[in-house]
């Protein structure tokens, strides 16, 4: 628990607003979609597992969309793939994110000039969130990235309205 | 037996479809084959004793450029532990080959990227469509000449 640790033995009151409770509960279970599409799936799964153990973040995989607050895209996106990746994205229920993980989904990575069948970037299709760089990104990389998702989710507000 | 034997045997069988055999030089001996002939040939050289060419190890489309296409077939005997290739030469106009697809099944899936890729038509395979870009890509991508697209489904493709 952190910092609730040792907190309430005598059965007390904490008192904050309701934006705080919502964010806290929000980024510390961050539900991942559960798909990669080339060797940065290698190192997703990597940093899922026992060494890295996104666990601990509340970060863990979800079969469906319908269940997934994030989706990683991990990997190259294809032309082909592309059109899957944004009907997938449509499925999410909000509020949604997305992090780009390494250089192929950020940018086209070393398909840039010569990749007639990759997307330069997934942000071309959907909106991204966080950009993890690397070719492909170590695990503590995209735990960086999935800290940052966390640190934006925490300033975020659901109660208030939104000002456009 | 030797590339030599193998093809005096294809050359003894059809004298009108095999169009050049080249042995030295090369690092797999090939013989030349009309694009009308090669299932009877590939048979031929599957089901004769002393050949059993059971295994196609790959089959290559290729652009040689200035509007010449080819097929490339790379056979094995599991059985004689010998190897011998086979090309096929057509051009872009008329890129239509006959389908091993009846001779040896792996032909399926390759003569599938060959058609994906570079163009080749095959007569007679039975499921012949694109494998791996979408069913609704234009153009041939592995094409020497091949101009990549500034729109695919309104997705911006240049960098």
């Amino acid at each position: 628990m952190g910092l609730l640790d040792q907190k309430f033995e005598n059965g007390n009151i904490i008192i904050t607003t309701a934006d705080n409770l919502l964010n806290w509960a929000r980024l510390s279970s961050i539900w991942g979609m559960q798909f990669g599409l080339a060797c940065c799936a290698i190192e997703m799964m990597a940093t899922g597992a026992s060494h890295y153990d996104t666990d601990r973040f509340g970060v863990f995989f979800r079969g469906t969309p319908r269940q997934s607050d994030v989706m990683i895209v991990a990997g190259t996106v294809t032309l082909k793939m592309a059109s899957r990746i944004k009907t997938l994205y449509d499925q999410m229920s909000e509020p949604r994110y997305v992090i780009s993980m390494g250089s192929c989904s950020n940018c086209g990575g070393p398909y840039w000039e010569h990749g007639y069948h990759v997307l330069k970037g997934v942000d071309r299709i959907i909106p991204v969130d966080v950009y993890v760089p690397g070719c492909p990104p170590r695990p503590e990389a995209l735990i960086e990235g999935i800290m940052k998702l966390q640190e934006k989710i925490r300033n975020e507000s659901l109660a208030k309205k939104k000002t456009a | 037996m030797i590339p030599q034997e193998i093809a005096d045997n294809l050359k003894a069988k059809f004298a009108d479809a095999i169009l050049d055999v080249k042995l030295d030089g090369v690092i797999d001996p090939y013989a030349r084959v009309a694009p009308g002939k090669i299932k009877d040939v590939a048979v031929f050289m599957r089901d004769q004793e002393n050949m059993a060419f059971d295994y196609l190890m790959c089959l290559s489309g290729v652009d040689y450029t200035g509007g010449k296409l080819g097929v490339v077939y790379h056979l094995s005997s599991m059985k004689w532990n010998h190897k011998f290739t086979l090309k096929v030469d057509v051009t872009v106009e008329n890129s239509h080959v006959q389908s091993v697809e009846s001779v040896w099944k792996t032909a399926n899936w390759h003569e599938r990227e060959a058609f994906d890729m570079i163009g080749i038509v095959f007569d007679g395979h039975p499921d012949l469509r694109r494998i791996l870009l979408p069913d609704d890509w234009e153009g041939y991508p592995l094409r020497k000449d091949y101009k990549v697209p500034e729109y695919y489904n309104g997705m911006k493709v240049p960098y």
